[in-house]
């Protein structure tokens, strides 16, 4: 497989050299460092505050990945739910896109009020990246060839035909057929939860930041806002951006790693 | 020597949710070892025919009945093609092939010889590790046809399954499929809307009506131990495809849509 190098030397190119004119225009026009840091600036903040903003980094950390953690264990279990039975699909469908219509930023507060304030977070982080994995799943689990599954219904049934047969020849055909099936719509599912979660995460923190404790990244960012402490701001900015693209590059790459025998999306382009 | 029946429709009838009559007193009796094609324009119940002997759907009239076998044996000797090859894309060919069998808990150490078996018997033995994306349509269709022979069928089902290939392919396709329906002794319901097709697989053709189908008439193909190796550019080819194409334009004419 050949790599075109442009596509990882344009925008590093590119990137580059907007630090470089963002560095000299700061330097040149003399800014204030509580107006725009320079980048060199906010690298030795970044050094400088480390011990402060890793731990706030691991604390955002932790609640993203445990929101996405639970939102996949969720959204899958409902989605397996609403696809084996129509009384759960009908019964809980439309609560779900009332959560998921409803915005986070509005249901937060109410959440402070019930819940201890790390369990408030979590659970905000988790609301917005549940549905998409659980409408992706439903879409994938739903998207099966009707042939195939006449084949299931001819090669799978029963010759009983009571209540556990039927759930039985169901569950069959799940495992060898929607679950697969289901998998590159999860997958898109995944790659959008990833970065709901880090969001959800974010506008929780600061939700429960504006009421006075915290102590993740988007609480730094409030903190440094009322503090003018503009390179911190930054520095806890950068950290946010990197931990979303993390999150983005490794769901794509376990997304290729995946599909890479046969989905489309995931085999190299013929040129 | 009459062959015995395998299955048999009499008086069917099938009306759907939606108020669409697919068949209306059907008949048709399957012979051990027959070739039957199902010919008729689109829409006619040709497929809800193969449906109906698989037992994916149930007649609103009429019978369908396996005399000498009970409902469960029969399930079980019956190979489906559609009219797509409906492969799982996310498996390579072997486990396609498995399926069936897999369903029927056979597991893949014990099934391994028959997927073997049923590879070769359509030319795709060195495949098996082949993903259905690095196959041709005809090849995929091979894959459908492995997949429906691993179980041994008695009776096999195929809905138009060589419709959307190119002619060369289809050529070679239905070569295989006499040679393969005359190895392996099983009988074949074949559903096309091709006449030449028709008259050059089947011992018998049933032409159908428009919707409600129904058997209008039957016509006897040229058993295959009468046939050159030219058959497909003979005379008796060309008489019996002229026969059946007459067949068809009446029936149109008299069922008044196309």
């Amino acid at each position: 497989m050949t790599r075109n190098p442009l596509k990882l030397v344009l925008p590093l190119t590119v990137f580059v050299a907007a630090i470089a004119f963002w560095e000299l225009y700061v330097r040149m026009a003399a800014v204030p460092p509580y107006i725009l840091p320079a980048p060199s600036l906010i690298a030795a903040t970044m050094k400088d505050d480390w011990p402060l903003l890793s731990s706030s980094l691991m604390t955002t950390l932790e609640t993203t990945l445990a929101a996405l953690v639970l939102a996949v264990i969720g959204g899958v279990a409902l989605a397996m739910a609403l696809s084996l039975s129509r009384i759960v699909e009908y019964s809980l469908y439309p609560f779900a896109v009332v959560l998921q219509v409803t915005p986070v930023i509005a249901i937060a507060p109410l959440l402070l009020i019930y819940m201890p304030q790390d369990v408030a977070v979590l659970a905000c982080a988790w609301l917005v990246a549940f549905f998409p994995i659980l409408s992706n799943t439903m879409l994938g689990l739903q998207s099966v060839d009707r042939n195939l599954l006449e084949l299931f219904q001819l090669y799978g049934a029963s010759a009983r035909q009571d209540w556990r047969a039927r759930l039985r020849s169901r569950l069959k055909a799940f495992w060898h057929l929607r679950r697969p099936a289901a998998l590159p719509a999860f997958l898109a599912g995944l790659r959008i939860a990833g970065g709901l979660s880090l969001i959800g995460a974010v506008v929780a923190e600061m939700a429960a930041g504006s009421a006075g404790a915290g102590s993740g990244l988007a609480y730094r960012i409030i903190e440094s806002q009322y503090r003018l402490n503009i390179p911190r701001l930054f520095a806890a900015l950068v950290l946010l951006a990197l931990t979303g693209v993390a999150l983005f590059l490794f769901l794509s790459l376990l997304t290729r790693f995946l599909l890479r025998h046969w989905h489309e999306s995931a085999l190299p382009r013929e040129v | 020597m009459t062959a015995s029946t395998l299955v048999s429709l009499d008086h069917v009838s099938k009306v759907f949710a939606n108020g669409v009559a697919a068949l209306g007193h059907f008949d048709l009796h399957v012979r051990e070892g027959d070739f039957i094609s199902l010919l008729g324009p689109s829409g006619c119940g040709k497929s809800t025919v193969l449906r109906l002997i698989a037992g994916l759907t149930e007649p609103t009239s009429g019978s369908v009945s396996w005399p000498g076998c009970n409902e469960a044996d029969h399930r079980s000797e019956i190979g489906f093609v559609f009219q797509e090859p409906t492969l799982m894309p996310w498996a390579d060919v072997a486990d396609n092939v498995w399926l069936p069998l897999r369903l029927r808990g056979v597991s893949r150490w014990e099934a391994r010889e028959r997927i073997a078996e049923s590879l070769a018997l359509v030319g795709l033995k060195d495949f098996a590790k082949a993903y259905p994306r690095e196959l041709s349509g005809g090849m995929k269709m091979r894959v459908s046809i492995a997949r429906a022979l691993s179980v041994k069928p008695r009776l096999l089902l195929m809905d138009e399954p060589f419709a959307a290939l190119d002619e060369i392919t289809r050529f070679k396709l239905n070569d295989d499929l006499l040679t393969l329906q005359s190895e392996l002794n099983c009988t074949v319901v074949f559903v096309t809307h091709s006449v030449y097709e028709s008259a050059y697989l089947s011992n018998r053709i049933a032409v159908l009506t428009p919707r409600p189908g129904r058997v209008i008439a039957e016509i006897a193909g040229v058993p295959v131990q009468e046939r050159g190796s030219d058959f497909r550019t003979s005379m008796p080819y060309a008489e019996l495809c002229r026969q059946v194409s007459q067949i068809l334009t009446r029936n149109l004419a008299d069922g008044g849509m196309a």
